[in-house]
Order: structure tokens, then sequence, then C-alpha cells
């Protein structure tokens, strides 16, 4: 099912008939094995970049038992080009609150972390008087559920879930072995539900609109839409919900400079699209899968130094930990260095290519599973601009 | 209730394992080695290595075995094409960030990664060198323990140890990415901070980067110097694990090997410190008997129970760190290791027409900790440094090789005399509970006259490898100038590795107890578990060494230190009595508190 580039506005929507509020208070008297069917039957997929089925990450949460249990909303927004959880927090932030609050109520949690990037403190002012009248109002109602913030270090690896956990419990930011997976030892070791921003934000809209409307956008692999962070080279930057499934193409027509020679798609971890390959590209599920950033390159930029400036930062990005990932990141950078040098024969791109699809099977997180995916995308499709 | 059994295939063999098992200890019960590097038996599993990454059928990602549970129908294939291809690149990325300058390094030939480097024949280097030149500036600070960035896989075993077994967490991870390294607090060197020199990091440190400062080309200066008269001592625990490293299997007593192994060395005098260990019991034993008396009769409130027992200098540092307000409570004897160097340059030079400044006191340890003790500035009450150099059991073996003495095919030997005889109580002194047990035995007959009331004289309660013992003695049918003990039940702790030291201090501190005497050591399993014995350990090596170090002691003809004769004599020819004044000049030390940054 062919899509073609359409703007949508759900996630930044104010519905002056309908506020979150309302949502919650309709959705808190619902059955909670309801709302989890709802959310299934919506084909929600996380919005961070992994896409696990939203629905069921609730249902297996609400599966355990415990007595403590936890709903962590992940706003340690660190992918490069990736800004659009920022302009969440600071125009919705309800939206998040009451489907966090939502989801505590599904999976039995009395306590909900938002974990934010250092970076968005500044953030913090306004939106912790939200939060604590948003606690007082559900205290008032009568509601067992607290939400509070917790600032993140600057550590791009603490986006990674079990990380961001670590860090949270005051330990160094690193990932921890899976299994077991969060749904089952997450913060504490508790069942935890850890959530993107954004998709925080769609289910409450989900709840409040139906899984039908929400299905009638996407595809079969992507329902509904997603918000886009639009950066490069582009007339237009900024922040773009757009229905799932379109081509490149249609992307690029509508933000392109006219001078676009590739589009990396995910940010640093993503895949760098090239202009021959715009028409067959879908962004989804099935296609390219995105936790948003679109970062536009047009002809008058080096390939060369937009790899080297994506392998910099996962040299340094690297918890360092598991040999793969903090070796492996060096070798490529150095790697590519030596090829342009001249030191190593271009050949070596191809030895450095095997070492990739090592890293993307034996590294311990997805940081360096995907160290990969630009690696190979940008030595494929730009392999003289490597090497010249 | 018996756990749920998981049926899966490895290798297409079939085998049902309990529900929890790793893939890892799967695959070894079925006899099929995977390569690890960061996995250790005493340790949390940290599954950042990868070298044990093995195939599940049907997953995406290779799972490392070491991290990852067995499950119901699981089939995994430890070498298939992509992870023999995996496997290879993680060996040669470690290889292409550690300084492969294996010929000059210490671990040469104990290397885990060069074994696994080896067994993957990397050849050709397909990547880049990544060794910084700064990583090569190795920490020479501390006098026991040398710190080289350049030989670290990162694999943060000993982090691991230092946190998990020791409770002390000198060593952490800094800095991430290409920086990411182990360091200390502040990345002060090893002399500045909490570091016990326990040595426990380089007993599970699988390649070079942590390893003892050897003293191996000063003791041989020293043998070869005609002007110098050199005296060696060994610890109890090193009888009982020297022989790992000379290719005889964990547990074998080589006692009889060792001396005969040290005469050929030229060591002038081949001594025990076991004979010290007797002497320390004398007067530790009377020192607790005091203090008792002290508390119970004289109400005197200045004294402090209960009383810690003082041998293991990785604990006295840690107690001096950690826990300064309680430096009362430790006993002020020194350990079997100082009392022997005092005694040797004043006691025993004299008896032997030698002078102290002519004479070299070699101590073999199984601890690296003793080598930071030595150089004390308490220690020099002979006059001058009362032990001059201490060695690891692990460098005493290497000695061995390097004069090409054939160790298995030696005769056994007796220790000089005197400072040469001792008991069973002195050798079970290498064991945890085992100080309890000696000073029980003593102390217990000194007070009621009768053997401590244990079948063949063996204190079941204080042995073990239990972290922390408890056990209580009931003292009855006294004899009359110790009237004031009868009926008092005598409670005693036991607790090994600082971890555990902690964990007790911490109850002390709380007065949730009411100890009497408390032995701690520092080192898991005691000193047979030190941090200078031979490499690797794991729980069921450090049992091996305990049985032999108890079969020691029931071979032992004496078996209590009070009947040592070479103590009875050195009280009449020289000290006089137990915490007489002479005693108190060579036999006791005191403490300063440290602080912990």
């Amino acid at each position: 099912m062919e899509k073609t580039l359409k703007k949508v506005d759900i996630i930044f929507e104010i519905d002056k008939s309908c506020s979150p509020l309302a949502v919650l208070d309709r959705t808190l008297q619902r059955p909670a094995d309801e709302i989890i069917l709802d959310l299934i039957d919506s084909g929600l997929k996380g919005r961070g970049g992994a896409g696990f089925p939203t629905g069921l990450k609730w249902k297996f949460t609400r599966n355990e038992t415990s007595d403590v249990k936890y709903v962590i909303c992940n706003a340690d927004e660190g992918e490069p080009g990736t800004f659009k959880d920022r302009e969440i927090l600071d125009r919705v932030p309800e939206k998040i609150f009451v489907g966090m609050t939502i989801c505590a109520y599904v999976i039995g949690a009395r306590e909900g972390y938002i974990y934010m990037r250092g970076e968005y403190n500044f953030l913090l002012k306004s939106l912790q008087k939200k939060l604590d009248d948003f606690n007082a109002m559900l205290t008032e109602k009568g509601v067992d559920f607290q939400i509070y913030f917790k600032s993140g270090s600057g550590a791009y690896v603490c986006g990674e879930e079990s990380a961001l956990f670590e860090s949270m419990e005051g330990k160094r930011g690193e990932p921890r072995n899976k299994p077991p997976y969060p749904t089952v030892a997450g913060y504490n070791n508790k069942p935890t539900v850890i959530n993107n921003v954004e998709t925080l934000v769609y289910t409450t809209m989900i709840c409040h609109m139906g899984p039908e409307r929400f299905k009638e956008l996407g595809t079969t692999d992507s329902r509904g839409s997603k918000v886009f962070s639009v950066s490069g080279d582009t007339p237009i930057p900024g922040i773009y919900e757009l229905e799932l499934g379109m081509p490149l193409q249609d992307f690029i027509n509508e933000f392109g400079d006219g001078d676009a020679k590739a589009i990396q798609v995910g940010g640093a971890s993503g895949h760098c699209v090239p202009r021959k390959k715009f028409s067959d590209t879908i962004i989804g599920f099935e296609g390219i899968p995105t936790g948003g950033s679109m970062m536009v390159f047009n002809s008058s930029r080096s390939m060369y130094n937009v790899l080297h400036d994506y392998l910099e930062f996962f040299t340094e990005e690297s918890c360092g930990q598991c040999t793969p990932c903090r070796v492996g990141c060096q070798q490529l950078l150095k790697g590519i260095e030596a090829v342009k040098k001249g030191d190593k024969p271009p050949a070596y791109l191809n030895d450095l290519k095997k070492l990739t699809a090592t890293m993307k099977i034996a590294a311990k997180c997805g940081l360096g599973q995907s160290v990969g995916n630009p690696f190979n995308s940008i030595v494929d499709n730009f392999k003289e601009e490597i090497i010249y | 209730m018996s756990k749920y059994q998981v049926n899966l295939k490895i290798n297409n063999m079939p085998i049902a394992v309990e529900e929890g098992t790793t893939i890892l200890e799967a695959a070894r019960k079925l006899n099929f080695r995977i390569p690890t590097l960061c996995h250790h038996p005493d340790l949390s599993v940290a599954g950042n290595c990868r070298v044990c990454v093995v195939e599940v059928k049907g997953a995406k990602l290779l799972a490392a075995s070491c991290a990852t549970p067995v499950s119901e129908g699981m089939e995994v294939l430890t070498n298939s094409e992509k992870v023999r291809i995996a496997r290879k690149h993680i060996v040669e990325l470690l290889l292409s960030e550690h300084n492969a300058d294996c010929t000059k390094c210490f671990k040469n030939g104990h290397c885990e990664l060069q074994e696994i480097a080896s067994e993957y024949r990397i050849g050709e280097h397909v990547f880049l060198d990544l060794v910084r030149p700064e990583s090569k500036i190795q920490d020479i600070s501390s006098p026991a323990i040398i710190k080289d960035d350049s030989k670290c896989i990162r694999c943060q075993r000993c982090v691991r140890t230092c946190e998990e077994i020791q409770g002390v967490a000198a060593l952490g991870v800094i800095n991430k990415g290409d920086q990411q390294r182990i360091s200390t607090f502040l990345n002060k060197p090893l002399n500045e901070v909490v570091c016990t020199n326990c040595g426990q990091c380089i007993n599970r440190c699988p390649t070079g980067a942590l390893t003892e400062r050897n003293y191996i080309e000063e003791v041989w200066n020293a043998i070869y110097d005609p002007s110098k008269f050199v005296v060696v001592q060994t610890a109890p625990a090193t009888r009982v694990a020297l022989g790992e490293d000379l290719d005889i299997d964990p547990g074998a007593r080589v006692t009889g090997k060792m001396v005969s192994a040290l005469k050929k060395l030229g060591f002038n005098k081949v001594l025990d410190t076991d004979f010290a260990a007797d002497l320390t019991i004398m007067e530790e034993g009377t020192e607790l008997l005091t203090r008792l008396k002290k508390a119970l009769v004289d109400k005197d409130e200045t004294v402090r129970l209960p009383m810690m027992t003082s041998c293991s200098p990785g604990w006295i540092k840690f107690q001096e760190h950690m826990f300064s307000d309680m430096l009362d409570n430790l006993s002020t004897c020194k350990s079997p290791q100082q009392m022997f160097g005092a005694v040797a340059k004043t006691y025993y030079a004299d008896k032997i027409n030698i002078k102290a400044q002519d004479m070299i006191v070699v101590s073999i340890m199984p601890c690296t900790a003793k080598k930071f003790e030595c150089e004390r500035p308490e220690m020099r009450d002979s006059g001058y440094q009362d032990v001059d150099y201490v060695l690891t059991t692990r460098e005493l073996a290497m000695m061995i090789k390097q004069a090409g003495i054939d160790f298995n095919k030696l005769e056994e030997e007796h220790y000089d005399s005197i400072l040469g005889e001792s008991t069973g109580a002195a050798v079970i002194f290498g064991a945890t509970g085992g100080v309890m047990e000696a000073a029980l035995r003593t102390a217990y007959e000194i007070v009621t006259g009768r053997e401590v009331p244990f079948t063949n004289l063996n204190i079941q309660p204080v042995r073990g490898m239990e972290g922390v013992k408890e056990a209580t003695i009931k003292i009855k049918n006294v004899k009359p100038e110790w009237a004031f003990l009868e009926g008092v039940d005598l409670n005693v702790a036991i607790a090994h590795g600082l971890g555990n030291a902690r964990f007790l201090m911490d109850k002390v501190n709380r007065g949730e107890t009411n100890y009497h005497f408390i032995e701690i050591m520092g080192c898991p399993g005691g000193c047979l578990g030190g941090g200078g014995q031979p490499i690797p350990t794991s729980p069921e090596i450090r049992q091996k060494r305990a049985n032999a170090i108890y079969s020691e002691d029931e071979h032992m003809t004496i078996r209590k230190s009070h009947e040592n004769p070479e103590i009875t004599e050195i009280y009449k020819q020289f000290l006089g009595q137990p915490l007489s004044h002479l005693s108190h000049e060579l036999l006791h030390t005191h403490y300063k508190p440290r602080k912990r940054y």
C-alpha cells in the first residue's frame, strides 16, 4: 500500500473540546485489558527507533507479578539529528503525563519517571510546575501514581533502556545483559515499561480517538504517523508530523533544496540513502525505520566528513564496556582515515565492512550493533568520496 | 524444591539442565569449551568481552554464552562459521589495543589473552595498532601492585573483585568510549588511595595489566652477595599452593620439596614463618586473656572488646582507612612475618653470631600486602628493616624455574633450626578460621588446664568457607587463677575477604554483637586464597588448598603452639614471658588512621 507524503496533526493537536485530562478520566474508567487490546489493535510501535509493539510491552509488564512496577518515559533524546521530543515536552507535556498515567493504571505502577537528557534541563522550570500541578491533580482524584523528573548526565548510551536504568540507579550508564528484559526486570530490577516520549503521546491519542482512526494512517507494517526532525540542507528545517509509509522521493520533493544527494534516515545510527534510491525507499518498518531524524545533504557536502563525524561520535559515545563496540568504533574511524591517507589500500574498506558484520551481531547493545548502518550505507554508496 | 529442567541442544547434542543455567555452563557439561575472558567463577557476570559468543538458531544476534540463560528448545552452535569469524574479530580487536609485548611481560606464559591468541593463531595484524603511548606509563607507586593500562583489556574483573569480594572499590571504570579505562579515585596513584594491596585483582587479571611488584632480582643479588647472610621464611599457605605453579595439581602439600628447593636456590637458612605463628598465638592469646581480665574483673572501660586479629596486612590497612575509630580493637601483635623478622635480626642473629646489618630476611608469602607491610615505618624494631624482601608464592615458583630445579623430583627436606620448628596450630593460620582455632587450642588450655573439647583438637565450627562464621565456647572448670572466666561463654566470629569483614564490622559498630574475639583475613579463604598465590583461583581450588592445610595440621606431631619447644626456649632465653617488656618492643606495634580519599 503505497502512501504519499501527508502532514498530520495528532501529537501537537490541541482539541479544546477534549483535553488530555478528559481523556485520562475517561480511560481510567475502562478495564485495563481493553486498553491493551486497543493498543495492540492500533498497531502502534515504539517511536524511539526500535519499534517494539507498545501494546505487547504493556501486556507483558501487566502480566508480571510484583508489588512494585515502574513507568519510565525515555526523554534522553540523544540521536544526532533528532529534536522532536524536546518540542513535544515543551508544547504538550500533559499528553505525556496522561500516557504515563494510563500505562501505570494498566500495569499497576505507583511511580513514573521522565528521564530527560541533561541538555534539556532548561525546559525544567516550566515543566516542573506543570508536573507538580498534574501530580497534585492525581492525588486529588485519588489516583495512586506520581511522576518525577530524572536528569541525564550527557551520555548518548543512556538512551539505551538498560543503560538508562543503570544511570537512574546512580551507576555508570552501561547497558545490561539481556535477558532479562525491562518488562521483567527494569528499573531497580522491577517490571518496567519504558516508552519514548512520542510513543506515550500516541497512547494518549489512541485512547482519545480510538485505534480505528489511528490505523487509517500508515501501512500494514507501520501504522499511524510519526514526528520527524528535519535538518541539514533544507530550506524548511523543523518538526513535522507525517504519515508513515511514504517514499523518500516524496519527502525530498517537499523538504529538499533541489540539490540533495543523500538523506541520513534515523540519525547517526541510521542509514544513508543516496539520491538514486529515493524513489525505492519507504519510510517505515518495512523500509527504513527511523526514530525521526532526517538529515539532508546536498552536493556541497563531503560524505567522508559525514561518516568521519559519525564515527568520531560513536568512538566517544560507546560506553566502552564491550570489545566489539569500544575497539570496533575506533578501528572504523582510524581505518577510514588510513584509507584516505593512503596508509591502507582501498580494499581495507572490505575488512572494515566485515568488522561491522561482527559488531552488528556481537556487540552488547544497539549502539555497537548499529554503527555498521551508517558505515556500510555511506561506504557502499559513496566509496569514491571515502577513498579519494 | 527441584528446579525446572530445560531441554536444549548444543552442537546437535541434547542436554537437560536446570532452569537458570547459562549456555556456557551447559556447554561445559557437554565438554564443549568456550573461551572466556571477562568471566570468572568468583565474580558476577559481566558479558562485556564477548569472546564467549555463540550462535542460537533463529536469533539475529549472537549470544554471550556466559550471560545468557538456556531456554526450552534452544539450539546452540559454539563453533559455527558466524561464531568463529566474530570470535576471531573480537580477539583481533582486543590485541589491537593491547600492548602485546609478551616476551617482556611478567605474565608471559600465564596470560589468558595470549592463550586465546595462540589458539586462534592470530598472525598478521589485520587491524591498526591502537595502543596509546601514555598508556604504557605504569603506575609503580605501590610497593605491592603494578598497574599497566597498556595491557588492560577492560574486562573489569579487577573492578568487580575490588568491589564485590573486597568491598574496597579502589579500582573503578572511568570515562567512556575510546577513553574508557580502569582507574582510581581522581586518577590518583595506587599508593594514595584506599587500595589495601591485597592483590585479589592480580589473581583475577587475565593479562599483565595488574601484577605484583616483583623482587626476584633483588633477592638473587642478595643470595649472590657473599657479605650477606640470607635467611628465608615461608608462610603457612605457600606450602599448599606452590605446586600449582610447578605442574602439580591443586591441593598438594609440597612443604618438604619447597624447603629443598629453597636450599638449592642458595638461601643460607630456610626457616619457617610457622614458628612465628606459634609465637603470635602466645602473645595474642595472652593479650586476649589480659583484655578479658581487665574488662571483666578490673572493669577497665578503656579496654576495647572484641579484640580483632592483626595478622593480615590487607585487613589492617582496610581497617585504618574504613574503620579508623576501631583501631584500638585490633590486637597489638605484629603479624607472624614481622615477628619473625624482628626476632631473626635480634635473638637469632645473636645465636648464630651474624650481625643484623649483614642479615637479609626474605619472606615467601601468599600475599602482596606483605610487601607493603614490611616497608611500614613501624616495622624496624630490630634497628633495621626487619623483613627486607617479600616474594609471592608465584615469584618463588619463577625462581625455582630460573634455577633449573626439577621440583617434582626433589627429595623432601626439613627446615633449619632454630626458628624452623612449628606446630599444626601454626600451619592452619593459612586457612580462614585457623588463627582462631590455634588461639582457642592454646587459650582454653591455659585457662582450664585441659585440651579444647573437640574431637582430635579439630574445632569444626570455626572452619569452612562461609563468609562470616560464629561460634561460642563455654569455659568451665577453670584453674583458680582464671576464676573470673568460670562459666563464661566465649563468643567468637570469623570473616574472610574484606567485603565480609566490612559486613561484620558494621554489625559490631551497630552494637548488635557480643563477640570477645574476631578473626579477620583480608582474602577469600584466608591466606590460602591470598593475592600472591598461584593463578587461577576459584572456590574449588581454594577448598583443595584448605583441605591440604588441615591435612598438614593432622600430620604434625605437635598441634598446639604453646607446646612448640622452640617457643618455650625463646621465652626462657630471650623474651621472658608473653607481653613482657621485650615482647612489647619487638613483637607488638600500633596502627594509624588513614583517610578514605
